[in-house]
């Protein structure tokens, strides 16, 4: 018997809704294998980590509190994938985002009290801005590349803002932590612990995916992404819109620190590194880089990293078994979308079954 | 030729050999058959099946059904290392070399049975007594990528011999090659038939299966429609015909030649590379061409033609000299504004600069004018009228595509083509620039593409036309220049062009020293 692959004839529409779905399924599969071997009881634990996400009123606003810095970190880290620009930084533009609120917040108190949050969020998307822009820059004139630069200036900002923290804008009281922003100027909560970062979010959805699907600029992110030099020919400018591109994917992801800042912690200290930023290049990648595909796929992610919270609490099973859930739900799917494309071939010595 | 004689056992025998990829059936029930000493010629069209048959011929596919019997016995030939140690070796179109290594190096690498340390001296002197055996000139110690395409084809050859292939199979091998290459690759594929060994190769040229061949085997859709002996062939049309399954138009209408005033003008163009030590790629370059007018620049691959384009179309900058569109100096312009100033440019490499392969029919037709007031407004692309659009040069360049939303890359090369030059010719603003526009096209998506350039000349607009193909220029062009070595040898009009003194220009022969 010989397996094959055999190239289809136009891409399947079927396979490109059913490999996601298939592979997650998979994933959890693989994950109840890696649980079983840990001798935990993968139904028990996965239902147990439903109820941390999922479970009451109050574990569904934790769920949606996450989900928001997640959907947004998705949202940036797409807009670059789609230049196949691989951004993994947005995890330093939003710290370099949480940096930028916090510096007005203590700062600029010259401001009348109802322009400290505005201004403050504004600051926090142009610092988002900055950080993506630097290796933007730095990709389209001299070619340097961008994964590396943009891993680098993570280390960089996480680093700056630890210093922050921890000296130089330190609370006169406590051993870390800035001084927390003043209360009329934080985000204001519309349902328990969800904040109006959710506006933020959905709203942001809904013009991206305008942008992207309906516009000039979009069809041109389009063509370089998919061949940079038939771009080219014709007359796509490269190097302007791969700044423009990081410009915006910082700017988003400085723009979820801030809201976060300014809606949760309300402070720049420990932890501002939460990750987010590094999950949003799963959410993008797996939501093939559809903006409103993207919301859920963050609010999977986030009920991922509420329920395993869970998991520590009730099963005394390691926190980090959701990260491992997490990771394998990418391998099933990078490696079921060559189905879209390709179909299987099982050859026996008579019989010919393809799917 | 020297005549074969046939021997009981050919030395390779294809029996029934089915190949099917997905919509498509390759080969159906295909014989082929070789002898020693023989030269078959695979004719046919592009898409006909012949290098899928021959790919399976060297382990890169396997037949569906069917038998391969090398020297009387069945073979199992599932790679291409289990065909070289049957003595059959292939020397596809792009080179297999690695051009910063030496020519010994580049002969015995991915060789099995070499010790840790090669015994470079001794391969040195086997590879200088079977380049002396055949007449094939190099120097071992050359770096490749400072050996020419004819050179390099050698090494090729070189390599397959040093492994002791008996059946060499070659594809388009004369598409790379000036014509006195060409005569020379003919003498050294003379001398190893001498020795006994055979040799297969595709080819869509019709003259060339009548220089080199015993046999001429014609495959049309996948199945074989004809073998016979080359000397039996009477007249090139009837080979052509056979190809084709039809009539086929060997001269073009067009109207009579109106120059009309100069649309673009280059002088004294000078470029230097960017890479390899700032070579010289274009060498005070100037001419100036007149709308409905079609001027040809002939010369082999490599010779700057394709910088020549680019620097015309704003891809690449000259360090001197000055580019005039209409008139208006747009020396190192942006692609945009050249493209405003009403430059259609076809590329070379339609694959990875003509076509996004990943995007639809649909949307690369609207690439060029995507960013008119008619596919769009106010920056947001107008959707249904994209659809119109799309659907309305599909069907006046008859692309056969299952629907306007199918991905480029999954159509085939001619209907890619003719994606390109739809959107090209219908954004048309008085310069089109089409470089190799029928490379690798099957005859009838070539006429189709020759007689759309010619049309535009027609209709009073200027076109450059660059090719590598001589009897194309010919056949298309008002006048013809030759590029060597990044300088224009000389510019002429066509019916004074002969083809043997356009083939000493292009090998770079001064017009004195003709």
């Amino acid at each position: 018997m010989r397996f094959s692959l055999e190239k289809r004839d136009s891409k399947s529409r079927k396979m490109t809704i059913l490999v996601p779905i298939l592979s997650l399924l998979l994933s959890f599969l693989l994950g109840a294998i890696v649980l079983g071997l840990n001798n935990a009881n993968p139904i028990q634990t996965y239902s147990a980590m439903a109820k941390g996400a999922f479970g009451s009123q109050s574990k569904i606003q934790f769920t949606l509190v996450k989900a928001i810095p997640l959907l947004l970190c998705g949202l940036a880290v797409g807009i670059a994938f789609r230049l196949k620009f691989w951004n993994i930084g947005a995890e330093g533009q939003y710290v370099s985002g949480a940096i930028g609120i916090t510096w007005v917040m203590q700062f600029w108190t010259f401001l009348p009290n109802w322009m400290l949050l505005p201004v403050g969020i504004l600051v926090g998307v142009i610092f988002g801005a900055i950080w993506g822009g630097i290796p933007g820059v730095l990709k389209a004139q001299w070619s340097v590349d961008e994964t590396l630069a943009t891993l680098m200036l993570n280390y960089i900002i996480i680093g700056y803002a630890e210093y922050l923290y921890i000296n130089a804008w330190k609370a006169p009281r406590g051993n870390m932590g800035t001084v927390r922003y003043p209360e009329f100027a934080w985000l204001p909560r519309i349902w328990g612990r969800v904040h109006a970062g959710v506006f933020f979010a959905l709203i942001l959805v809904a013009v991206l995916w305008f942008v992207l699907y309906k516009t000039r600029w979009g069809f041109e992110l389009n063509m370089i992404g998919k061949n940079q030099r038939a771009a080219r020919c014709q007359g796509v400018s490269i190097k302007k819109n791969i700044i423009v591109a990081m410009l915006i994917s910082g700017g988003i992801a400085g723009l979820a620190g801030a809201i976060d800042s300014a809606a949760v912690t309300h402070q720049l200290t420990k932890g501002v590194d939460a990750g987010y930023g590094f999950t949003g290049i799963i959410i993008a990648w797996m939501s093939g880089l559809n903006p409103i595909v993207s919301i859920f796929i963050a609010l999977l992610m986030a009920a991922l990293e509420t329920g395993s919270d869970a998991l520590q609490i009730t099963l005394k099973l390691p926190a980090a078994m959701g990260e491992v859930l997490q990771g394998l739900i990418l391998i099933p799917l990078l490696a079921g979308t060559v189905f879209t494309e390709y179909h299987l071939r099982i050859q026996g010595k008579h019989k010919e079954i393809s799917t | 030729m020297h005549e074969i004689t046939p021997e009981d056992t050919p030395v390779v025998r294809m029996v029934g050999i089915t190949k099917r990829f997905p919509g498509v059936l390759a080969n159906d029930s295909v014989d082929l058959t070789l002898h020693r000493g023989e030269v078959l010629a695979l004719l046919g069209e592009n898409g006909a099946g012949k290098s899928t048959l021959m790919n399976m011929l060297v382990g890169l596919y396997r037949p569906d059904t069917g038998d391969i019997y090398v020297h009387g016995k069945l073979a199992e030939i599932n790679s291409p290392q289990d065909s070289m140690a049957l003595g059959i070796g292939m020397i596809h179109q792009e080179f297999m070399l690695v051009g910063n290594m030496t020519v010994a190096e580049n002969i015995i690498l991915g060789m099995k049975d070499l010790p840790l340390v090669p015994r470079i001296a001794e391969i040195k002197k086997n590879i200088t007594d079977l380049s002396k055996r055949y007449g094939l000139q190099v120097d071992p110690d050359k770096t490749v990528h400072d050996l020419s395409v004819g050179e390099q084809q050698r090494v090729e050859i070189l390599k397959l011999l040093y492994r002791g292939a008996e059946i060499l199979i070659l594809d388009e091998p004369t598409a790379v090659l000036t014509p006195g290459e060409a005569r020379d690759l003919n003498e050294i594929l003379k001398k190893m038939l001498q020795e006994g060994k055979s040799a297969i190769f595709i080819t869509h040229k019709m003259d060339e299966v009548m220089e080199f061949s015993h046999t001429v085997q014609v495959l049309r859709r996948g199945k074989s429609v004809n073998v016979c002996p080359t000397s039996s062939i009477k007249r090139i049309q009837d080979l052509a015909n056979m190809m084709v399954g039809r009539d086929i138009l060997f001269s073009l209408d067009r109207g009579p030649f109106k120059p009309g005033e100069i649309l673009l003008e280059a002088k004294n163009l000078v470029m230097d590379s960017l890479v390899g030590g700032g070579k010289r790629v274009l060498d005070d370059v100037s001419f100036s061409l007149r709308g409905g007018e079609i001027l040809g620049i002939a010369g082999v691959a490599g010779n700057g033609q394709q910088q020549l384009t680019e620097a015309l179309t704003g891809l690449m900058m000259v360090n001197g000299g000055q580019v005039f569109i209409k008139g208006k100096d747009h020396t190192n312009k942006t692609p945009l504004q050249i493209i405003k100033s009403g430059v259609s440019h076809i590329p070379a490499d339609r694959g990875r600069m003509g076509v996004v392969g990943d995007m639809s029919v649909g949307d690369n037709l609207s690439m060029k004018k995507y960013r008119t007031k008619e596919l769009s407004d106010h920056s947001i692309i107008k959707r249904s009228w994209v659809r119109l659009f799309a659907e309305r040069l599909i069907e006046t360049f008859t692309i056969k595509t299952p629907s306007q939303d199918t991905s480029v890359k999954f159509l085939s090369g001619g209907n890619i083509q003719k994606t390109i030059l739809a959107r090209e010719i219908d954004s048309c603003g008085g310069i089109l620039i089409a470089v190799y526009p029928s490379r690798g096209l099957d005859v009838g998506a070539t006429e189709a593409v020759r007689q759309n350039i010619i049309k535009q000349r027609d209709m009073g607009n200027a076109v450059l036309l660059v090719s590598e193909e001589l009897e194309e220029l010919l056949m298309v062009a008002d006048k013809v220049a030759v590029m060597f070595e990044g300088r224009i040898m000389d510019i002429m009009d066509v019916k004074d062009a002969k083809t043997e003194e356009l083939g000493m220009l292009m090998a770079g022969v001064e017009r004195g020293e003709i």
